[in-house]
């Protein structure tokens, strides 16, 4: 996985709770295979319906932040919203909250969620949509956004997303370190609580 | 000292911790690992490290998402799809993984298949890459689901690392109206928490209106826990439950059977834990309910009208409330019974089980449908005791084609798609922009107010057509 420091890139306003993953990734590209170039594919049928979409504006060309409203990402869990994302150029999502299972998936992935306060990511937001372009700067080691004008946005995370994110760690290897504890436990449950194994068919 | 009481979720997540870190993250075994046809990238990344599945006898491979809903002599047509149901069967095939393909009796959606056969039980750790993993909560287990990633992860250790969820109590007392099902009770309460207002919750569903549920209106319920944000739902075990797994295929048997469910009984909230949330509704206030808009959290009694942006105060979300209603083609003030529908269908892992079926065939018996529909049963298992009970005449009568097991058109990727510009009415989860197929637009509803809908040809308040 591709490590998250630093990160100074056009950022694109999105002013719209709720954005599921079947936007970003509508349903029928899930069977192409992520050689197919999934960014082909990021929010592919809303940039093809009514107005210009936000991220198709020319001053946003090689965005590579969104500044969203709250929910992003909700819905199914398909990890190809991610894909997407990554290969068409974002590596950093700011918004007051994110879909679980979508800031699981982007954190295995070296995109970077940043949870801020629903009147802070308005006010960027507004900021960034007075003037297309604009540019942020996240630096994820000192947790901290710093908008167009220089102000800085702090922001909290879990120490081991992080750390993960920062290290571009594989988390099966982090896992296998325990194999003794698990190993442990599954022989418990096969002793104590011989249910819990599925019955297999006559 | 007495110990601290605890929560139903509490009781699953200790039971399966097997390590925590010291920024609190926890390595939580896990019991049941379903695969659906989507798990062809976490197959590549295992392959790519070299990796084997730690316990292949914990994993089981249900065809669903992209398996045809009729015409299943021949070969599937369109190549791509093809290759995603045969490439299931090769993986499952070649680490002897226990996989229910499209010539297996029991195939179905796999949140209904898993229950069925016995796979879901109390107190069980439940994983699947798909959303829709919150259903298995309503044994009292803990599912959920993964990404890609994390379905590599839990192939490699069968463990997941996770930190623990906040707690929601959903209190439910009082009886339900004649007529107000399941689907109408989680459709209520989604819109009175929001689409994401369950974010980093765990749902426990309580109180007297869901203890009366049988197990297909609990599934129902914790099915669209994630549709208020919540990535589980969960209802506590008690003899509804117990009385559902005895004797189910993969379910223990005798003596093993009298011992799981003696550990099931401890698994309820304790009185007096803690939640860190707590809402409540009243039983006897839910109305029959229908969505308008392009996410589920805008569910409305069916009597209610199409709501106007501009009594809205907040500028954002009356901007919002305009482009939903533009989507959706309708106009404020409308009186939701006076929209008409293109099409209707009846499945998903949402609302495809028997009960469901029974529930919709009551409507249309002897009745012709006014639109073109589509019944999917939830399971092999479903469309046989369907069959059996004559419901499959029923619908095929009212004019309506009855299919094979499978998700369908809830995510249209097997080809059965809403056509762009057309309204269903709909049993399924989501209601977002493009769901059912590109501009396609849905309306979600239980079973029995989908196939009133069918017979008048728009949304009907089912209480004034009632069942036969």
């Amino acid at each position: 996985m591709q490590p998250f420091t630093t990160l100074r890139a056009v950022a694109v306003p999105l002013a719209v709770a709720n954005i599921d993953t079947d936007q970003i990734l509508p349903a029928r590209f899930l069977k192409k295979p992520r050689s197919a170039g999934y960014g082909n594919f990021l929010f592919h049928d809303e940039r093809r319906r009514g107005d210009a979409y936000p991220l198709d504006a020319a001053a946003y060309a090689g965005a590579g932040i969104l500044v969203a409203d709250r929910n992003f990402g909700c819905g199914s869990s398909r990890e190809g919203a991610v894909y997407a994302l990554v290969d068409g150029g974002i590596r950093c999502v700011i918004a007051p909250s994110f879909g679980d299972i979508f800031a699981s998936n982007a954190a295995k992935n070296g995109l970077l969620t940043v949870t801020l306060p629903e009147d802070v990511v308005a006010s960027l937001r507004a900021r960034l949509a007075a003037s297309p372009g604009a540019e942020v700067t996240v630096d994820l080691p000192a947790q901290a956004v710093t908008d167009p004008d220089g102000a800085a946005l702090p922001f909290e995370i879990d120490p081991f997303k992080k750390r993960c994110l920062v290290e571009g760690l594989d988390d099966v290897a982090l896992t296998l370190e325990h194999a003794a504890a698990i190993a442990a436990y599954e022989a418990r449950v096969a002793a104590e609580e011989p249910w819990r194994v599925p019955a297999v068919h006559a | 000292m007495t110990p601290q009481p605890r929560t139903l979720l509490d009781k699953v997540w200790d039971a399966h911790v097997m390590a925590t870190r010291p920024d609190g993250q926890a390595l939580l075994a896990i019991d049941r690992h379903l695969l659906h046809e989507g798990s062809f990238h976490a197959f590549g990344m295992l392959d790519h490290a070299g990796r084997r599945i730690r316990r292949p006898e914990l994993t089981f491979a249900v065809a669903d998402h992209y398996v045809p809903s009729r015409d299943r002599q021949g070969p599937i047509p369109d190549p791509e799809i093809a290759n995603m149901v045969s490439t299931l069967a090769a993986n499952a095939g070649r680490h002897g993984i226990r996989h229910f393909g499209l010539d297996d009796r029991a195939q179905g959606i796999v949140h209904v298949l898993a229950p069925e056969q016995g796979l879901t039980l109390p107190g069980l750790t439940v994983v699947c890459g798909d959303s829709h993993t919150s259903t298995h909560g309503a044994f009292g287990a803990l599912g959920f689901g993964i990404g890609a990633t994390e379905v590599a992860h839990v192939l490699a250790t069968q463990a997941l690392w996770q930190r623990r969820p906040k707690t929601l109590r959903v209190g439910i007392d009082g009886q339900l109206g004649p007529h107000v099902t399941a689907k109408d009770v989680i459709l209520a309460i989604i819109a009175e928490i929001g689409a994401g207002g369950a974010v980093g919750h765990v749902l426990e569903y309580a109180g007297s209106a869901i203890r009366s549920l049988s197990m297909e209106g609990r599934l129902t319920i914790c099915n669209m826990s994630i549709e208020a944000g919540a990535r589980a739902g969960m209802i506590a075990p008690d003899d509804t439950t117990f009385a559902f797994l005895e004797g189910r295929p993969h379910a223990p048997k005798g003596a093993l059977f009298a011992q799981a469910v003696a550990a099931w009984r401890r698994l309820p909230s304790d009185e007096g834990a803690r939640f860190d949330r707590e809402v409540t509704l009243d039983a006897a206030t839910i109305a029959p309910t229908v969505t308008w808009g392009t996410s589920p959290e805008t569910a409305l009694p069916v009597t209610a009208a199409v709501p106007d942006p501009g009594a809205e105060p907040d500028a954002a979300k009356a901007g919002q409330m305009r482009a939903m209603l533009d989507y959706m083609g309708l106009t404020p003030g409308t009186p939701l019974e006076s929209v008409a529908i293109d099409r209707v269908f009846i499945g998903s892992c949402t609302n495809s089980r028997i009960e469901d079926l029974r529930a919709a065939a009551g409507v249309l018996r002897g009745q012709r449908a006014r639109v073109p529909g589509l019944v999917v049963p939830g399971s092999g298992p479903v469309r046989r005791q369907a069959e059996a009970e004559g419901l499959d005449q029923v619908f095929r009568a009212a004019g309506l084609e009855w299919g094979e097991p499978g998700c369908s058109m809830c995510v249209g990727i097997n080809g059965d798609l809403v056509p762009a510009g057309e309204r269903c009415a709909s049993t399924t989860n989501r209601n977002f922009p493009g769901r059912q197929g590109p501009n396609a637009r849905t309306h979600l509803m239980s079973p029995a107010m989908a196939a009133a809908a069918a017979v008048t040809g728009r949304l009907t308040d089912i209480r004034r057509l009632g069942s036969r």
